[in-house]
Parts: C-alpha cells; sequence; structure tokens
C-alpha cells in the first residue's frame, strides 16, 4: 500500500456524514501490476547491468475509478475486453489489494484490511462474487452440491437439514436440475457451471453480490430465470448488484445505472436506458452501434480503426480512447478529459455537450 | 451442394457413465459442414453441442463413449483413426476453440511462446521467424501492445484476453476446419466483431470451414451461412440461416427464437422456454426428446423419428411442425 498521509485526509473530508450512505463508495481506486519479463531477480540482473533508469513499466488496469452503490441498486459495469472490470471488481471483493483509493462497504473502510486477512473477516459474509470462469472457479473436487454448500456452512453456519434445503432452494430457483447436484464440474456444461458458480453466491444472500459475466455462458432461456431472480431478491432482500456483462441488452433490461469503462477510466456513467439510447462518448457510441441484433441487416458498418492505445504506462495527458476515436482532435493529446457531470450522466470527452441527441 | 464437404458427422451417438447412471448425452447427430462455409450449432445450456465438439476432436472425457457414428474429415474417419492418425490432422488440419480459455493455456507459459510453438509444430515457420509472427497473431487478435504483451503468462491477462490467445493458437496453422466452442462469449461487441471478421476472413482465403457454437442467435443470425439447431443432444432442425428465421419449423426453434431478448421493454415481458431438458440418464426417453415441453405433441409423436439425412436444405425432426 502506498497511501500517502495526504491522501487519508482528503479520504476523511470525503466521508463527511452524507444523510444516507451509499453501500458501496468507491473512491480514487488504482491498481497497477509490473509488466511481465520486467520483475523477478533475472529481470532485476539485466537491468543493474545495463544501469539504466529504474522505472517499472506498469499495466495501469484501473486508474482512479471513483462510484458508489446504494442499497438495494443494480449498476452495470461494461466496456471492452482488457479495459479493467475484473481488476476492479476483485479490489472491491478483497481478492486483491488496491495501489491506492477508497473502497467502503457500509461505512466500514474494507481497503484497510489487507485481502490476505479479509477471507476470515466477518463482513466476508455481506459481499459475494460469481467469478468470470465460473466453472474453472469451482474446485474441481466439489460436486455441485458440496461448492454451493460450502460458502452456507462458512459463512451462514448452516448443517444438516437446513443446509440441504438450502442448497436445494438455490439451485431450484437458478434453474440447476436437482439431478446434476451429485456431479463433479467436468461432469457439467459450460451453462450448467455458471449456474453453479451464481446459486453458491446467491445462497449466501449478501448484501451485495458482484457478478462478473454471470450469464455469459447461459442461453436465453436460462438468463431469463437467472435475471428474474437478481430482481427478485432485489425487491425482496433489497439486495444490491454490480453486474459487469458484455451483453448490453441484458444491462439495459436489468440495470438501474451503468458505468462505462475505457483502458482504466470511467468514460461515461448514468441512467442505463438513457446511456444506452443517447450515447454521450463516442465509444460508447462505438459500443451500442456494433451490437448484433437478431432482426438487423448484416455486420454493423461501424468498425474501430486505429491503434488502441497501449495500457502499459499511458500518457496522463492524452484521452486514452485517442486514435480510435472518430471525433479526436490536436486537443485529445494535450490534455486528458475529465469525467464531467452533465445534467444525470457523467462523462469524459472534450465534447460532450456537442453530441448530437 | 455437390462437393464433398470439408466435414460430416453421421448418426454420431455419446454415452456417458456416471455414479447416476447413463448419460445419453448424444444420439444420431448428423450434420455437414462445406469449405468456406460457417455452420452454427446453437441450442440451450446442455444440449450436447460441446460433447459434439470434444467426440469430433477426440477429447471426451474419459467416462464417454462413441456408441456409434463417424466423422469424415476428408477421407478420414477421426472416430474410426488410429490416436497418431488423429494427432496428426488435431491443431493443423482441424482446430478447436475451448469455451472455457484460462483452463486452455498452459498456465506456467507466456503467451507469446505458446503461439509460437503451434507455429513451429504445425505451421512449419522457421524458428527465427516464430516470436514476431506469434506477435502479428496478437495484434490480429486485436491485443493491444502485442510486442510486450507476447511475454505476459495467462493469469495476467483478462479472461477475453485468454479467449484470444486462444484463437489465436487455433488459427495459427491456419486448419481447413475450425470448431469454434463460444470463441465470443468473453468478448465486448466492438472485439467480438473484429474476431468474427477474422474467422470470416480466413473462410474466405483459404476456404476455412468452421462450425460455429453459440447460444448468442443475433450473432448466429448474423455470421452464419446454416443453422443446426439441437435439443437434449438430438439435432432437431437443420437450415440456411434466413430461411431459419423466416420460417422455423421445429416448435423449439420457434420457442428458441421467441425467447432471445432482440426487443424486450423490461425483464417481466421476457419469457423462458417452459420445461427443462429432460434428465438424460432416464431409460423411458420419448423418442421426440422435446415432446414432454412440446405443445403441438400429438399420438404420432411417441414413435421413432425417422432420421435425417446428413447434407439437407431444410430437415426438421418432428412430426407435427409449424408451416
Ligand atoms: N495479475 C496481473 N498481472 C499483470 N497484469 C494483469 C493482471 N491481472 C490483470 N492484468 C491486466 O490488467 C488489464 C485489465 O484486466 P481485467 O482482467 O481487469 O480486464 P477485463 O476488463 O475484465 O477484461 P475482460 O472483459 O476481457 O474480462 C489487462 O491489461 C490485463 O492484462
Ligand atoms: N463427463 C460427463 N459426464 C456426464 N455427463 C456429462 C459429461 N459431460 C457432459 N455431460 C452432459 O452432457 C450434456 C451435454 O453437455 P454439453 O457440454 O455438450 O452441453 P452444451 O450444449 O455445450 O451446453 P453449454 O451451452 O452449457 O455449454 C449435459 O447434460 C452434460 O451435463
Ligand atoms: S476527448 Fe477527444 S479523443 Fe477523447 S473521446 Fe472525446 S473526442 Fe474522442
Ligand atoms: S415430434 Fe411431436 S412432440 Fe416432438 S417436437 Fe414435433 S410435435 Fe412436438
Ligand atoms: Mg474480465
Ligand atoms: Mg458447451
Amino acid at each position: 500500500m502506498t497511501r500517502t498521509l495526504d491522501s487519508m485526509s482528503s479520504a476523511i473530508v470525503h466521508a463527511a456524514p452524507p444523510p444516507d450512505p451509499p453501500l458501496l463508495d468507491v473512491a480514487e481506486l488504482k491498481k497497477r501490476f509490473p509488466v511481465s519479463g520486467t520483475i523477478g531477480p533475472l529481470a532485476r540482473l539485466r537491468r543493474r547491468m545495463k544501469g539504466g533508469p529504474v522505472h517499472l513499466p506498469m499495466v495501469h488496469a484501473v486508474d482512479d475509478v471513483s462510484f458508489t452503490i446504494r442499497k438495494g441498486e443494480t449498476v452495470g459495469l461494461v466496456g471492452e475486453s482488457g479495459c479493467g472490470k475484473s481488476t476492479l471488481v476483485r479490489v472491491l471483493t478483497r481478492l486483491l489489494d488496491p495501489t491506492d483509493g477508497i473502497v467502503r462497504l457500509g461505512g466500514r473502510e474494507l481497503s484497510l484490511t489487507p485481502a490476505k486477512r479479509f477471507a476470515r473477516d466477518p463482513d466476508r459474509g455481506r459481499i459475494q462474487m460469481v467469478f468470470q470462469d465460473a466453472g474453472d472457479s469451482i474446485n474441481p473436487r466439489f460436486t455441485a452440491f458440496a461448492a454451493i454448500a460450502d460458502p452456507l456452512r462458512r459463512l451462514r453456519g448452516l448443517s444438516g437439514a437446513a443446509l440441504t434445503a438450502k442448497v436445494e432452494q438455490a439451485a431450484d430457483q437458478c434453474g440447476l436440475p436437482r439431478a446434476l447436484l451429485s456431479r463433479f464440474p467436468h461432469q457439467l456444461s459450460g451453462g450448467q457451471r455458471a449456474r453453479v458458480g451464481i446459486a453458491r453466491a446467491v445462497a449466501v444472500e449478501p448484501a451485495l453480490l458482484v457478478l462478473d459475466e454471470p450469464t455469459a455462458a447461459l442461453d436465453v432461456s436460462v438468463q431469463v430465470v437467472i435475471l428474474q431472480l437478481l430482481e427478485r431478491l432485489k425487491t425482496e432482500l433489497g439486495m444490491s448488484y454490480l453486474f459487469v456483462s458484455h451483453d448490453l441488452g441484458v444491462v439495459r433490461l436489468l440495470c438501474d445505472r451503468v458505468l462505462v469503462m475505457y483502458l482504466g477510466k470511467i468514460v461515461e456513467a448514468g441512467p442505463a436506458q438513457e446511456v444506452f439510447s443517447r450515447p454521450l462518448h463516442p465509444y460508447t457510441r462505438a459500443l451500442v452501434d456494433a451490437a448484433p441484433r437478431l432482426h438487423g441487416h448484416g455486420p454493423a458498418a461501424v468498425r474501430l480503426d486505429g491503434e488502441p492505445r497501449s495500457p502499459i504506462d499511458p500518457d496522463p495527458d492524452v484521452c486514452r480512447f485517442y486514435g480510435r476515436c472518430p471525433r479526436g482532435v490536436d486537443r485529445c493529446r494535450t490534455a486528458m478529459p475529465d469525467l464531467r457531470r452533465l445534467g444525470d450522466r457523467e462523462v469524459a470527452c472534450h465534447f460532450a455537450e456537442e453530441t448530437p441527441a | 451442394m455437390t462437393a464433398a464437404p470439408a466435414l460430416l458427422v453421421e448418426d454420431l451417438s455419446v454415452a456417458f457413465r456416471t455414479r447416476g447412471g447413463v448419460v445419453q448425452a448424444l444420439e444420431h447427430v448428423s450434420f455437414a459442414v462445406q469449405k468456406g462455409e460457417t455452420l452454427a450449432i446453437v441450442g440451450e445450456s446442455g444440449s450436447g453441442k460441446s460433447v459434439t465438439a470434444y467426440a469430433v476432436m477426440g477429447i471426451l472425457d474419459p467416462a464417454g463413449r462413441v456408441t456409434a457414428g463417424r466423422a469424415m474429415l476428408g477421407g478420414l474417419d477421426l472416430l474410426a483413426a488410429s490416436a497418431d492418425q488423429v494427432a496428426a490432422v488435431r491443431g493443423r488440419e482441424i482446430a478447436m476453440i475451448f469455451q472455457n480459455p484460462r483452463t486452455a493455456l498452459n498456465p506456467i507459459r507466456t503467451v507469446g511462446k505458446q503461439i509460437a510453438d503451434v507455429l513451429l509444430r504445425h505451421a512449419n515457420v522457421p524458428r527465427r521467424e516464430a516470436p514476431g509472427r506469434a506477435v502479428d497473431l496478437l495484434r490480429a487478435v486485436g491485443i493491444t501492445d502485442p510486442a510486450r504483451r507476447a511475454d505476459a503468462y495467462p493469469f495476467e491477462m483478462s479472461g477475453g484476453m485468454c479467449q484470444r490467445v486462444m484463437i489465436a493458437i487455433a488459427l495459427a496453422a491456419r486448419p481447413s476446419v475450425l470448431i469454434a466452442d463460444e470463441p465470443t462469449t468473453g468478448l465486448d461487441v466492438t472485439t467480438q466483431a473484429v474476431i468474427m471478421d477474422l474467422i470470416g476472413d480466413l473462410a474466405r482465403d483459404i476456404g476455412m470451414a468452421t462450425i460455429f457454437i453459440t447460444h448468442d442467435l443475433a450473432l448466429a443470425a448474423q455470421r452464419a451461412d446454416r443453422i443446426v439447431v439441437m435439443h437434449a443432444g438430438h439435432v432437431v432442425e437443420t437450415a440456411p440461416t434466413a430461411e431459419l428465421f423466416a420460417r422455423p419449423r421445429h416448435p423449439y426453434t420457434a420457442e428458441l427464437i421467441a425467447a432471445t431478448p432482440d426487443a424486450a421493454a423490461n425483464l417481466s415481458e421476457l419469457a423462458s422456454i417452459p420445461g427443462a431438458l429432460p434428465d438424460l440418464r432416464r431409460s423411458d426417453l420419448p423418442p421426440c426428446r422435446y415432446a414432454e415441453r412440446c405443445p403441438r405433441r400429438q399420438t404420432d409423436c411417441d414413435v421413432a423419428l425417422p432420421a435425417a439425412p446428413a447434407i439437407p436444405e431444410h430437415v426438421v425432426a418432428c412430426w407435427n411442425p409449424l408451416s
């Protein structure tokens, strides 16, 4: 952790008690990774021999991200492959330590507890995660039943008949046939494994459920079952969700608000319906235009040309989308656009106001 | 269609032994894909799409057994050939993109080296040129800053980046048949378009035949020439893409199309397909495995269905199809 006293005090100012504190509060979060081949004894030796600068190239996976989620709110997170979505959710579910920034759950600052210790933290049960590789994240020696039962036993203290009943209920709710509960992961299809991953997280009834591409492996029919289940748990238990997905149609249907990420930064945020029907950031526009439609006419015409900017040590004064952006002008490579508020939207583009309706 | 298909699968049946009984995962599955053609296989989760691919590639789980059928790659029956014969064509003539990218990659070898390995082994690329060509392939699948990312290990890449590395590996040898199992599920739509274009280019340039497994009907509509619909281990309908969407004839196909959330305004409007796949361990499975969910069922439906021919224009396995 590289937090300075300075940023600590600014964090305290930030915490000046709002009337209804959000369930999740993420402030100025950063996560960087060293680039492969630049760490380890061999690379250190090579650097020493060269006697060059000691700066290590870093992947800026998450760069200064702030947002909140209220109780009972569903927030979508969309963005290009590799833009930092999974890294962001792994930091806020405390599987990774942030490089800098703050994560608060229900007022408590989680980022102060190292990831290693959080596994045994009493708050562990309040935040659950459905992993992107749902299948691969299930212990291969666990049957589907054991996989769903494990967190219930550890975090909710269930056992015996109560445990069995709860596991079966979760399986039913997720459209996972009970006949499959005795199977091991390799005996299940991709979508069946994904449902095991969802059932085990939902069963615990966390305050915040973070879902990383939960429906990617599911066909539409099962998807509907899951989406309607999430909706019901939200009304009945007031659960909140952070829902990472590439399926804009699903995000539009499920989410109250959406965050659009590009190369480590949030470039647009706002009510999901509005953002998708009238995108203000050029990247959001491109994303919306590229979605295939069942009754559309052949491949989408819009293609993002140009070389994407590298996530490795990106220039802080150049818009991350510059080079691929159809609107980009000189100003975009001398000044990084800030995320600015425009009505109930936030947009990081110099020309957001001028976007035609 | 007179030319010999690039891959012909005929009457394929597969069963798995489990503690709870034998799972009849595939029964009499037949389809063919021509040179340069893209054939999509669609169907509910658990309908047997991946098992079909694994059987053809000779990589079924040890508990699984091919009980009938053949898979002709040119003159070679992949299901009858020796392990050596299959190993000789796998990766070179016929390649596969797996549904679970991270586990399909070697976790302790950098992605650049893994691609270079394939180029050396299957594409006769000189050793000196392999690393550079690997970087080119990474760029082609849309990895940013490919020269520096080639040294990364799979765990240092995002889910979608691993998926694209695997696509680069499958395409490296420019195979004549590509089986792509949900190749773009982990990808955003702009990256998805890049990948599907790349596959389309190879189909055009070298006549690669593609079997494209997906549950995304909109994507299949956009990219496939023909579509095979599977349900509970059976092929229930095969037709040219436009024809299938305009005039689905099998009741299951019609339900599948209706369940696609293209224009739904809210969640409650979405309908899932009534009922569930039958338990494939049952010994009393009806000849039509959709019968217990089907609103059009009639007494004929309990008689065994005629086997569908392999290279049809529009074939439907149903006694009472929609017209
Ligand atoms: N452990 C790690 N070491 C080094 N780099 C990493 C590590 N984990 C992630 N990265 C890098 O961080 C960036 C963001 O990755 P992340 O997995 O968050 O993307 P994502 O938005 O989830 O993408 P996808 O949609 O493909 O899953 C990528 O450039 C990735 O290579
Ligand atoms: N090793 C195994 N043992 C027992 N049953 C298996 C095994 N592998 C697969 N199955 C079963 O065979 C059926 C078909 O599985 P398959 O993986 O082909 O489905 P799929 O159509 O690819 O579905 P998805 O879209 O979810 O990936 C499923 O019901 C699955 O549970
Ligand atoms: S600031 Fe410039 S380059 Fe960046 S998104 Fe806006 S127009 Fe495009
Ligand atoms: S064969 Fe009969 S039960 Fe089966 S799909 Fe056709 S109408 Fe329905
Ligand atoms: Mg991810
Ligand atoms: Mg599958």
